[in-house]
């Protein structure tokens, strides 16, 4: 399996890795950490006739906490979110999710950027972006824009960046002190991609009761999208054991998994009611012990 | 399209500099134009570990790179883990638990414990097992290899603060 | 001194540190990709994209045209060189006339039958250009309907090969018994179903042949398990004699049983070195080992258990069918005779009859691998016990109890085999001691409380199961000892290195024979120039056979270092004695090995064995069912099992350790998937998923040595493949424990989430279409 012939250009400015791109005519592929891209090309998937190499952009791998939240920069790894303490409190939710990606191999490699732009439907934190309804910087000969999450992702390994555009940055919003929240996602094995995970947050009014409920459920769709009506049906409750039935129940009505080979439709429906009711169980633990 | 480079990187503390093609991976040019063989490879997409090597002190999956992003690292492979005739303490207990059999997986496995001991000397048996879940072997059923990755902790207690 | 006098036990028996461990650890073995010759070329091979058809034309000519490319090569040029066809892959073991049809050809002859069939082979300057090529190739397949199912291959709408009539290959018979019991008061009939796996070794297969024209010699470098088997059928292939191929075996990543038998690459490397008369090398990608090495294991199976009411076994009876791929190749004969012969385990069964039969689909052909047909005959077997003790309400530890064979019945008739007719029996052991000793070592006792319970989310159950594993299989195996010019010695012997500590093991065992210390011993093996026969390592046999075998060359190599001695010092051979280091002594005079070398002192010796020797235990698993999920939690798995002699303690457990692992690997993970075209859909290994480090954390094993072998001096019935055998039985026995509220039955592995969800929930599975 070795790998097609390509050519290689490794640009020290972002402008010169647009402008590599768009000369390319969707003949070239961005490289960030590799560990989705080259098993493609290695399995001859695709043969791309260049690869720009980001590694020498600089300016891409900061990650900046501020009043608007968390900024991560395409280039930043999962080591990058394991090794910044300040991000267990600033965003607990990402350190969590992230805890669950592949190897430790892999995760010294693998990128921010790099997941998004590749878009698995069982991936970590496309989930979490959605659930926070995070925005994406973009950058293209063009110049930059900002899309939502829930906007960036098409279909399974397929978003709207364009052939000669990059994903600059990642916003997710402030993260309040008294959300409660969890990921929980169930794999065969560890660092395997889920079958199902459920994200999940609530934030409560000044009578204790849900608000703002997010369920955003991975490996079950094409791309992940937020369960509106799961979360309806948590919103405006006090969380008892009835409410979060009622909303687990409603997740997995409200999802449309496909069979494939590692798992029926019937049975990811399945795990994501016990996910969703589990999830929030636990956030609603995690209220009890910060209270 | 065949495109070479000249990349320059540190070896197990030794300058090399090479021509390789820009689709060379790193564990094939290390196996086949540097005739390193230390390091193995078992899939060539990124599951199985054995070709693991550490790059700029970081474990890394070397048929998931290629050569010319190594240019100015510092790398290291199995080969750099002895020192002369003496094996290192996390060889030495990988021997006495006899945590190896056809030995094809362990040279990934040897680096990717000792870059796991280098920055986390004290990591526990799920932690070990937890790093290690990213390494296949076929042959052991791992239950030595996370003993013996235990024992040789003490060793890089006693060496914190060195670079690895 | 006698072979079994020299036992006086120092290193054998000792947990000494391995010999081959400080190379490996440094990263300096030498597996067959790392070696590097001079003007070496690579080979890829073109695959069938199909999994049935007719092939119409191979366009090499895009592939011909690339600058790197030396040669393509298809069944045209094999046939050319073989005189007229091409040469099939015969069976190495239980071959018989009526599997004939049935052998692969080297290379795919006007059909394919399986997706990863070779059609056509391109030599090229180096790997990355010989599978640029590959692709540059056109072929021109009229496709055929594929055979995907069991009930495909009976239906037989399509033949595979359209000359014989019917897609099954072969039947078999494993009998036992006159007449069968008129009535009994019980019978328990079920299906039960494996699914395809196989081994997967860490590294895949690979071949550097090389051809000395003014010698007229052949080197094959990459050779594992069955050199000597191998070099025959290569010879034969060839038109060249044996003595003038040699067959190397360097380190292996890994056998298992798949690797070493022969495979059409094992032809075509060598073909294509001796056409180019350059040295051609080929690796196998992990894609084309999950599409191309043997695959294994994929039976189903009706079966029915008679009993009286006090659970006392009467019969066993039924028909087990075995998917064996496409071709029969070379070791495809095992698996069906060792399933059939296997069934009845330790246990006492007057009566027996049991067919199995060989079915040809369009999948990759399949093979032995570790502990084949035994996995799933115990799965079958203990499954349908645990079963009949319950609807009979019987205590299930209780019930194996009362039909284990015991010790005064032994040895106890095994069923006979057909088609050739072998017969066997069970040898020594005491079969209820090893399961005392597992249960003690789970805390059965302790335990049973908890089965059924459910326990912060999850149904906890236990397992049990017993079984026996058959090893050392004859013929022979051969060592020669050989006295270097410096008083050491060189062991060579004819058992291969597939990673299991082979050498350490001969040279524990040479070095307590002779008296010579470790660091005055080498062991070479595998390679057929090192003995002029060899049968390999298989059948948990290298220990046991090749092994004895040193013990007889030790015992015949003192014989000449006496009569070197008495010829220097002119006295009758029978005067001098040995001391240690085969220091030859008379009459205070003394001779050092070292300076009767130049007498140019070796020999070698075969051990024959005619009889099977069984090694048995006892397995034992604790789980926690998540009854929503379907995930099963292993908290403890043990194994018991007596080898009857342990030459080294570090590696006996080391080997039963690892196939537990497989074994769990099997029952829960591991499935080779195809779809109904017969495309693999699970051909890398993020599909195929092998058991990491934190997957199984509480598996132990305990290897005892109670019931020496009658069958060798050593005493040793072999236990590389016990511990693999009983795990899926044991596992979906404690699930269904855990279970029993719901009435879960495991039937078919694996074991996957899903599927115990699915039981859970009473979804319906039909055994009868299994892929």
């Amino acid at each position: 399996m070795k790998l097609p012939a390509f050519g290689y250009a490794s640009p020290s400015s972002l402008s010169d890795a647009i402008a590599l791109l768009a000369a390319a005519r969707g003949t070239a592929k961005p490289i960030a950490g590799g560990q989705s891209l080259i098993p493609v090309l290695a399995f001859r998937l695709a043969k791309p006739a260049l690869l720009v190499d980001l590694r020498n952009v600089p300016g891409l791998d900061r990650i900046r906490i501020g009043a608007d939240g968390v900024r991560l920069g395409a280039m930043v790894r999962w080591c990058d979110i394991e090794a910044d303490d300040r991000l267990r409190c600033a965003h607990p939710l990402l350190v969590d999710a992230v805890s669950h990606v592949a190897h430790y191999q892999i995760r010294n490699r693998g990128t921010v950027g790099g997941s998004l732009a590749h878009a698995d439907p069982a991936a970590e934190l496309p989930g979490v972006a959605v659930a926070c309804e995070a925005e994406l910087t973009l950058m293209g000969p063009q110049g930059s824009r900002v899309v939502s999450a829930s906007d960036f992702f098409r279909g399974a390994l397929s978003t709207v960046l364009t052939d000669d555009e990059l994903i600059v940055e990642v916003r997710l919003p402030a993260w309040p002190n008294s959300r409660r929240w969890a990921f929980e996602e169930f794999a065969r094995r560890r660092g395997d991609f889920a079958l199902a995970g459920i994200v999940a947050f609530y934030d409560r009014d000044a009578s204790g009761r849900a608000t703002n409920t997010r369920l955003v459920a991975i490996g079950t769709a094409q791309y992940p999208r937020r369960l509106r009506r799961a979360e309806a049906a948590l919103d405006g409750s006090p969380v008892d054991e009835q409410a979060i039935e009622r909303a687990a129940r409603a997740a997995r009505l409200e999802v449309e998994p496909a069979s494939d080979l590692h798992a029926s439709a019937d049975y990811r429906r399945s795990l994501v009611e016990t996910l969703a009711e589990r999830a929030l169980l636990e956030a609603r633990a995690r209220a009890d012990q910060a209270s | 399209m065949n495109e070479a480079r000249s990349i320059r990187f540190d070896l197990n503390g030794k300058a090399v500099q090479i021509d390789v093609a820009t689709h060379r991976t790193l564990a094939d040019c290390l196996r086949h134009d540097l005739l390193q063989t230390g390091t193995h490879v078992g899939c060539e997409h990124g599951v199985c570990g054995a070709c693991t090597v550490i790059v700029d002190g970081a474990a890394v999956r070397a048929c998931l790179m290629l050569a010319v992003q190594a240019d100015g690292a510092r790398v290291t492979t199995v080969e750099g883990l002895a020192s002369g005739d003496r094996l290192s303490p996390l060889q030495t207990e990988f021997r006495r638990h006899h945590a190896l059999q056809c030995g094809f997986c362990t040279p990934g496995i040897l680096t990717t414990a000792h870059a796991l001991l280098t920055n986390e000397p004290d990591a526990d048996r799920p932690r070990i097992r937890e790093v290690l879940s990213g390494n296949l072997c076929r042959c052991t059923g791992y239950v030595p290899i996370v003993e013996a990755v235990y024992a040789a902790r003490d060793a890089y207690r006693s060496e914190r603060g060195t670079d690895s | 001194m006698t072979a079994r006098e020299s036992l006086e036990t120092s290193l054998v028996g000792s947990p000494i540190e391995r010999l081959e461990d400080a190379a490996l650890l440094r990263g300096r073995g030498c597996f067959i990709d790392d070696v590097h010759e001079q003007g070496m070329l690579h080979a890829a091979f073109l695959r069938s994209p199909v999994a049935h058809g007719r092939i119409r034309a191979i366009d090499t000519s895009g592939a011909r045209a690339l600058p790197a490319i030396r040669a393509v090569y298809t069944a045209h040029d094999v046939a050319k060189f073989a005189k007229g066809s091409v040469p099939t892959i015969p069976l190495r073991l239980m071959s018989s006339p009526e599997l004939v049809p049935f052998e692969q050809p080297v290379i795919a002859d006007g059909k394919v039958r399986y997706v990863g069939e070779p059609v056509a082979m391109v030599v090229a300057d180096t790997a990355a250009e010989a599978e640029d090529a590959i692709e540059a190739i056109a072929l021109d397949i009229e496709m055929l309907p594929a055979i995907a199912n069991r009930r495909a291959t009976v239906a037989a709408e399509t033949l595979l090969f359209e000359k014989h009539g019917s897609n099954v290959a072969m039947h078999y018979e494993a009998a036992k018994g006159e007449a069968r019991a008129q009535h009994t008061p019980y019978v328990r009939r079920e299906r039960f179903a494996v699914q395809r796996h196989t081994a997967v070794p860490m590294e895949t297969r690979g071949l550097l042949a090389t051809w000395d024209g003014a010698s007229a010699r052949l080197t094959v470098k990459g050779a594992a398990k069955v050199p000597f088997s191998t070099r025959r059928v290569l010879a034969k292939c060839m038109e060249l004699p044996e003595a003038s191929i040699d067959l190397v075996e360097l380190n292996v990543g890994g056998s298992f049983g798949v690797r070493g038998e022969f495979y059409p690459e094992d032809f075509m490397v060598p073909f294509a070195a001796r056409t180019l008369g350059r040295p051609v090398k080929w690796i196998e990608d992990r894609r084309e080992n999950l599409l191309a090495s043997n695959h294994a294991r994929e039976m189903d199976c009706e079966l029915a258990l008679a009993c009286e009411r006090d659970g006392t076994i009467v019969s066993l009876e039924g028909d087990v069918w075995v998917d064996a791929g496409a071709y029969v190749r070379a070791s495809a004969s095992i698996p069906p005779r060792s399933v059939a012969q296997s069934l009845c385990g330790p246990y006492r069964v007057p009566f027996v009859r049991i067919t199995s039969h060989l079915a040809l689909t369009n999948k990759t052909p399949t093979g032995t691998y570790r502990g084949p047909g035994r996995f799933e005959a115990e799965f079958f077997r203990e499954r349908l016990l645990d079963m009949a003790a319950r609807e009979l309400g019987i205590d299930p530890v209780e019930l194996r109890r009362r039909n284990l064979v015991s010790p005064t019945q032994l040895p106890y008739p095994l069923p006979t085999m057909t088609s050739p007719e072998r017969r066997s029996e069970l040898d020594s052991g005491d079969y209820a001691m090893a399961l005392d000793r597992c249960l003690a070592e789970i805390g059965w006792r302790d335990k049973a409380a908890l089965q059924g319970r459910l326990i912060d989310r999850r149904y906890h159950g236990l397992g049990v199961g017993c079984f026996v594993a058959g090893g050392a299989a004859g013929p022979r195996e051969t060592a020669r000892i050989m006295v270097e010019k410096d008083g050491s010695l060189a062991v060579y012997v004819g058992s291969a290195s597939v990673g299991q500590g082979l050498e350490t093991i001969c040279a524990q065992i040479a070095s307590d024979a002779l008296r010579v210390p470790l660091e005055r011993i080498r062991v070479f093996h595998g390679s057929t120039s090192y003995v002029s026969e060899g049968f390999g390592s298989y059948h948990s046999r290298s220990t046991a056979m090749g092994g004895s075998a040193i013990l007889v060359a030790a015992e015949s190599l003192g014989k000449r270092v006496r009569e070197a001695a008495a010829q220097r010092f002119a006295c009758p051979r029978e005067d001098i004695t040995l001391g240690p280091e085969l220091r030859a002594e008379h009459g205070g005079r003394s001779l050092a090995l070292a300076e009767l070398a130049g007498d140019g002192l070796s020999a070698e010796e075969a051990f024959s064995n005619a009889h099977i020797t069984y090694s048995y235990g006892a397995a034992a698993a604790h789980v926690a069912v998540d009854a929503r999920t379907g995930h099963v939690d292993v908290l403890d798995y043990v194994n018991v099992e007596d080898v009857g002699r342990v030459i080294n303690p570090l590696t006996a457990v080391g080997q039963a350790v690892g196939g537990i692992v497989q074994g769990l690997g099997g029952t829960f993970l591991e499935h080779l998937q195809y779809d109904d075209d017969g495309q693999l859909l699970t051909a890398s290994l993020a599909d195929y998923m092998l058991p990491t480090a934190s997957d199984f954390p509480n598996v132990r094993a305990v290897v005892l040595e109670h019931a020496r072998s009658p069958c060798n001096p050593l005493g040793a019935k072999g236990g590389g493949e016990g511990s693999i055998a009983p795990v899926a039985g044991v596992i979906a026995n404690a699930v269904a424990s855990a279970l029993v509220d719901f009435d879960v039955q495991p039937r078919e592995l694996p074991l996957t989430p899903q599927r115990i969800w699915e039981l859970i929930h009473d979804r319906e599975r039909t055994t009868g279409s299994v892929r």
